[in-house]
């Protein structure tokens, strides 16, 4: 069947496997697998493809769950959805989530997600007790942070390369109410928003929204929102949204023009220096998951999300070039995030460190890629890396630059026979 | 609190429609083939929580020991209200036109083994005067088509069955419900091109609770199928046999 990432790009023909249990993983295994686990196939480029890929979604069970401790063991096809659903009620909550809730716990693991507390909290994977892991041979081999430490390590961020993650211990978080008390700060340019990021340190979440097509002196301009969790609110279930793109817009529906307008729309649409609202978790966390497939905005040919973190020390610097290099090109994009990571983890090829990072959509037209590929040389003078999970065109010796542990995790991979058994697209094209 | 019995428990939209009825708290007998499948879902179900999950490993096609599971099922769950059955297989129609017992096999897992299964299930709620009879039939079974007629003979042949089947039990006060899915996206369909008209499990597991709840006859689901059928079986033989469906 014709399988792709979230972006859209690339597509292609994969056989694909949907087993049922640990059992008939192991089969596929005996059978001479190779190729890569996939979940809900929302990273967006092509870390979950290749022309074999064990669908883990069928494995979706709930294993035990812990009311003391709150921890929470499941198979790797759990969906975050599926788990917000059953214990946001119960007066628990994620302890750390991405942008959009329909990931696997699978996926999460593989791409250590992270969300709008990493400053505080860490990545996904920092929660983590102790995951399953079935090797190449079909044996299952379990490990956490103090057990078989290096395979852990290896595994989480490790973009499904280590073997199929089964089953995994998750620590939630308790919560008095399902509703956030969000305020929203306006940054007027660049060196507004870093100082505030600084400034809100102690904030559990926050996150800005940059208005990327702003040039000059507006360089920069961002909303921070910041999110506490409300004490005195109720526990309440998301109500089901059934918004939809139902198909692939036509090719221009995002230009430069259009994007500019929403851009200052958005921005303009907070009056005030400071607004304050309580609202509940789901637009907060996952604002887009409420409308389904919202991908197809951007058109059949796709698009990519450039994703980088720049280290402390040369945040700023980068950061204005990297804002000056898009605002030149006229290639603004509508949705831009800048968040402030805190430390870097023991993970392998875990993406957030101690910095500055923001994220970008681009439509897959002509031109883009050398874009991009000057934007990289940015990100790359200032000590920079992208983010493997949005990635679909990073060069080989660009990886190897940024991620400077690859080499490690190629040991560990080497070491469990895992080499020659999992692969995708992507670590076929990052020679690993 | 339900006594509700799945069999074919460890398809896709039973599944999930065993979670619609353990989030209400209600008792789960689980039947189907693959037993590390259904020990997992039934602690899964449990945490979801069901008030009690029961499971049990039974062929489908293995008739001669239907009796055994069904009485000793109903026993250990202490009594029956619903029953759901929902095993199937999509059979590949181009191999079943030139392999007599392939057809034969697949028209037993999608009609006969049903068939034997209510035979006896029939019998128990009628005696017990009430209860919900909900059986997954198909579009497929309302018209012949080239392209899927074997499974679509076999659903079709269980959509009789179970009208005659509501017609001597509604006066029992039993409800017979016959469910009818289109397109939906499970591990069974997995190697089909999903369009417009593909729903999830989840949403086919609503219809079947609501379909139950509302002491339905036939649920179409979604609802559109009835309107895409009723076009479907007005077209006049002489031009379908011509159609490419």
């Amino acid at each position: 069947m014709r399988i792709s990432g979230w972006g859209n790009y690339p597509v292609i023909d994969s056989s694909v496997d949907s087993p049922l249990s640990p059992t008939q993983v192991e089969h596929c295994m005996l059978a001479g697998f190779n190729g890569i686990a996939r979940g809900m196939g929302r990273s967006y480029g092509d870390s979950s493809l290749s022309s074999h890929v064990i669908s883990g979604l069928s494995l979706h069970h709930l294993l035990d769950f812990d009311n003391e401790t709150g921890v929470l063991r499941c198979q790797a096809g759990v969906t975050l959805a599926d788990i917000l659903d059953l214990f946001v009620p119960r007066g628990w909550f994620l302890p750390v989530t991405p942008g959009t809730k329909f990931v696997s716990v699978g996926g999460a693991i593989a791409s250590d997600v992270h969300g709008k507390n990493h400053h505080i909290d860490g990545s996904f994977c920092e929660h983590i007790t102790e995951l399953d892991l079935m090797l190449a041979d079909g044996r299952i081999e379990r490990c956490s942070a103090t057990h078989n430490r290096e395979l852990f390590h290896a595994t989480c961020g490790g973009m499904g390369l280590t073997g199929i993650i089964l089953s995994a211990g998750i620590r939630l978080k308790p919560i008095t109410s399902s509703y956030i008390d969000e305020v929203t700060l306006k940054a007027p340019d660049l060196t507004a928003i870093i100082e505030m990021f600084e400034q809100y340190l102690s904030s559990t979440y926050s996150v800005a929204w940059i208005d990327c097509a702003a040039r000059g002196k507006r360089m920069g301009r961002s909303l921070l929102m910041l999110g506490e969790h409300a004490i005195d609110a109720p526990l309440r279930n998301a109500t089901p949204h059934n918004r939809s793109l139902p198909f692939n817009m036509p090719e221009h529906t995002l230009n430069r023009y259009s994007i500019k307008a929403f851009n200052s729309v958005y921005y303009h649409r907070k009056f005030f220096a400071r607004q304050q609202r309580r609202i509940h978790y789901d637009p907060y966390f996952y604002p887009l998951d409420g409308v389904l497939h919202w991908n197809r905005l951007y058109g059949k040919k796709g698009f990519t999300q450039y994703q980088f973190v720049l280290p402390q020390e040369s945040s700023a610097e980068g950061m204005r070039q990297v804002l000056e290099r898009i605002v030149s090109a006229g290639r603004g994009s509508p949705l831009a995030v800048l968040k402030s990571f805190g430390r870097e983890n023991d993970n392998f090829l875990s993406f957030p460190r101690q910095g500055l990072q923001l994220a970008l959509d681009f439509k897959i037209n002509d031109g883009v890629f050398e874009f991009l590929n000057d934007l990289d040389s940015i990100v790359l003078d200032h000590g920079g890396r992208l983010y493997l999970t949005k990635d679909a065109r990073m060069s080989e010796a660009m990886f190897k630059q940024s991620y400077p542990r690859w080499q490690q995790f190629m040991d560990v991979r080497t070491r469990y026979g895992a080499d020659k058994v999992f692969n995708s697209l992507q670590s076929k094209r990052l020679g690993i | 609190m339900q006594r509700v019995m799945i069999i074919g428990a460890t398809s896709a939209i039973a599944e999930a429609t065993a979670r619609v009825y353990a989030k209400r708290g209600d008792a789960l007998a689980l039947l189907a083939r693959n037993q590390e499948r259904l020990q997992s879902m039934a602690e899964d179900l449990k945490i979801r929580g069901a008030n009690k999950v029961l499971t049990r490993v039974i062929d489908v096609n293995d008739t001669e020991n239907h009796t055994t599971s069904l009485d000793g099922t109903i026993a250990e769950l202490d009594g029956v209200d619903v029953v759901l059955i929902a095993h199937g297989t999509l059979p590949d129609q181009r191999a079943c036109e030139a392999d007599i017992s392939l057809t034969l096999n697949e028209f037993a897992t999608n009609a006969t083994s049903t068939i034997a299964l209510l035979t006896h299930l029939a019998n128990h709620f009628e005696q017990q005067g009430k209860g919900q009879i909900a059986v997954i039939s198909s579009v497929a079974g309302d018209r012949g088509r080239q392209s899927n007629y074997v499974y679509g003979a076999a659903k079709g042949a269980l959509t009789i069955f179970l009208q005659g089947l509501r017609n001597r039990l509604a006066p029992k006060g039993v409800q017979v419900l016959t469910i009818k899915p289109g397109f939906v996206d499970t591990p069974m369909t997995a190697e089909f091109k999903k369009g417009l008209l593909w729903a999830q499990p989840e949403q086919i597991a609503k219809g079947i609770v609501k379909g139950i709840d509302k002491r339905k006859d036939v649920v179409y689901l979604p609802f559109f199928w009835r309107y895409i059928m009723i076009i479907i079986r007005s077209i006049p033989e002489r031009i379908f046999k011509k159609l490419k469906l």
